[in-house]
């Protein structure tokens, strides 16, 4: 059996008196499980279970009682629980579908709309040039100097707005947003009103009465990739420019456990705000942990547990004097249950101390085993020489059990699957961080982006707002950012008008004089 | 005392004769001075007596080190001191004014 045959190895590394303890009950366990692998302390070559499915997880993490620990429990292998699909999921995944098949149209119409436009409107005074010579090549009058000067003018002036408009317009669309740009629409209006003008004037005046002042057509050319240009600088300042200056301070709430943030923002509109805000919740906000708010939900219920209206006076009696009724009562009955909540937290905190305590020791006995080896000793090598994966193997077996009592106890064991662990711990192990830094990762809860995209809980976001999602930022607006399981609560505030005036004081009047009061005795 | 600096004052001063003690080597009198014009008068930390002369010597212009040489010489046995005092001052007033 390979529990035979890694022991020795695994005692070769662990030092500890833990160890007699650890065998003892090593000798119960009969099976590890299979979901995760064989990641009992048994097993020093761990083979890592493919990335945890997407739903398989959700199944354990529904069941309270349960616990998704590597390594103390034995359960027997099914087939099915790997697959098991929750309601909640079903819904999501179908949600998850339809939506992203509506907005991809919408998304795909706006770009074909734009790009059409953008070609004709770069292609036109190609045409406008050209067009004379193809027609009436022979009536034109001969091009002189200033002319071909103008046509090395308009190569030159196309090509910087080609790379222009590349720069400002050719990015990778962040995201999907429920209205269309104003700003951009707007500027879409203009170019095509502007073409057209351009294209009619073209057309009756010049083709039609066959003009031959060829210089003329060229510099009317000239004078329509100009006006490009400068809608170009247009499109620069109403799309970027305006909103970089901060002009309000936008507030972020998390509706579950309230943890909240400051954003300076300038003058956007509400849906391109709630874009900003999103971008960085990724960020900012500590991931959302379903499994920390259950205490306060349990308090609650058992605050309005024990009371019972009944009714004396006969039906009739209006529901809602019912439960002011309870609701009074409520509040006057003695409740122990604040005391209750600091003795929790308090026993909480010390447990998560100590215990981190433990693994901050474990991880960092741990790191002693290995050594980096340098380039020169390759050939006098004393063991074996591995890649940074066999090293984080071999030692992850001795802080395993640390690791996974201090998740279970912050309540952050579902983010972090043993692969994920050990990809990290390979990963420190080559870029030579130290104990410290691997923990870094697992002693307080990360941003959204830190974790597996499966377990985000907040992918599919609706921007609830009373006022048109267009129109821009106010003072005092409010919005709400609603994802299936909590939302976040915006507030607007604008950024006060600052006053500053000015002092001057001369280095020269900085003068000081001693205050002393001495006693004798005599 | 309200005075303009400047200006002469006019105080009621008391006569005090005192026999220096003998601790020691040392003549010493007993009691604590503070105060002087090199001081902050806003921190004095007495404001009962205030002494205008110590044996001759004018104590109303000078540092309160000067002050304690003065009142510390070793050759003096005896020290005479003018000194005037709040509650003099307003005594001597009341009993002007009736």
């Amino acid at each position: 059996m390979d529990t035979e045959s890694t022991y020795s190895g695994y005692s070769h590394y662990s030092g500890h008196s833990k160890k007699a303890h650890r065998q003892g009950s090593r000798d119960r366990h009969k099976s590890p499980r299979s979901k995760d692998g064989s990641r009992s302390e048994k097993s020093v070559t761990i083979q890592a279970p493919p990335a945890e499915p997407l739903l398989g997880n959700d199944a354990s993490r529904t069941e309270e009682g349960q616990d998704d620990n590597w390594g103390e429990t034995t359960t027997a292998i099914t087939g099915t629980s790997e697959h098991s699909i929750s309601q909640e999921d079903i819904a999501r995944i179908s949600k998850d579908l339809e939506d992203s098949v509506g907005l991809d149209c919408k998304r795909y119409l706006g770009l074909t709309v734009a790009s059409v436009l953008g070609l004709l409107v770069f292609l036109t005074p190609v045409v406008f040039i050209l067009l004379p010579q193809i027609l009436w090549r022979d009536a034109l009058e001969p091009c002189g100097t200033v002319c071909e000067g103008l046509f090395i003018s308009v190569a030159f002036k196309l090509l910087i707005l080609l790379i222009g408009t590349w720069a400002l317009f050719f990015r990778q669309p962040r995201a999907d947003i429920p209205r269309v740009f104003v700003f951009r629409a707007l500027l879409l209006v203009l170019i095509f009103l502007f073409v057209f003008s351009y294209w009619l004037f073209y057309g009756v005046r010049i083709l039609d009465s066959k003009d031959t002042n060829y210089q003329g057509i060229v510099q009317y050319a000239v004078s329509l990739v100009d006006a490009l240009l400068f809608i170009h600088y247009l499109a620069i300042v109403l799309l970027e420019l305006r909103q970089l200056q901060p002009v309000f301070a936008v507030k972020v709430v998390r509706s579950t456990d309230g943890e909240s943030r400051y954003y300076s923002l300038g003058h956007l509109s509400i849906q391109r705000a709630a874009l900003v805000v999103l971008e960085n919740y990724y960020r900012d906000f500590t991931v959302y942990n379903p499994s920390l708010l259950t205490a306060s939900k349990s308090r609650a219920a058992k605050h309005m547990a024990g009371l019972k209206v009944y009714n004396v006076d006969g039906p009739g009696n209006n529901a809602s004097g019912q439960s002011r009724a309870m609701i009074a009562a409520a509040a006057r009955r003695r409740d122990s249950s604040h005391n209750e909540l600091y003795y929790e937290e308090a026993d909480h905190e010390r447990r998560v101390k100590k215990r981190r305590a433990r693994l901050v020791v474990a991880v960092e006995e741990a790191f002693t085993h290995i050594k980096r080896l340098q380039a020169e000793e390759e050939q006098k090598a004393p063991g074996e020489m591995m890649d940074p994966r066999e090293a984080a193997q071999a030692i992850f077996p001795s802080m395993a059990r640390a690791l996974q009592k201090y998740l279970r106890t912050t309540r952050q064991q579902q983010y972090h699957s043993m692969e994920s662990i050990l990809q990290h711990l390979a990963f420190c192990i080559t870029n030579n961080m130290t104990p410290k830094a691997f923990l870094e990762r697992y002693l307080s809860a990360g941003p959204t982006l830190q974790y597996d995209r499966d377990r985000w809980f907040s992918k599919q976001w609706t921007l609830v707002s009373e006022e048109a999602v267009t129109s821009g930022l106010q003072d005092g607006v409010v919005f709400v950012l609603k994802c299936l399981d909590f939302s976040l609560v915006v507030n607007v505030k604008k950024i006060p008008f600052i006053k500053l005036s000015e002092e001057f004081i001369d280095p020269k009047s900085h003068k000081f004089v001693l205050r002393l009061q001495s006693e004798t005795s005599v | 005392m309200s005075y303009v600096p400047g200006q002469p004052v006019t105080a009621v001063v008391q006569r005090i004769e005192i026999h220096k003690l003998r601790q020691g080597d040392n003549l010493i009198l007993g009691f604590s001075i503070g105060g002087g014009i090199d001081q902050d008068p806003t921190q004095n930390p007495f404001s009962e007596d205030k002494t205008d002369k110590v044996n001759g010597w004018d104590m109303t212009m000078v540092t309160h080190d000067q002050a304690r040489k003065r009142l510390t010489k070793r050759n003096e046995e005896v020290v005479r001191l003018l000194v005037t005092r709040q509650s003099l001052q307003k005594a001597v007033q009341q009993s002007m004014m009736s």
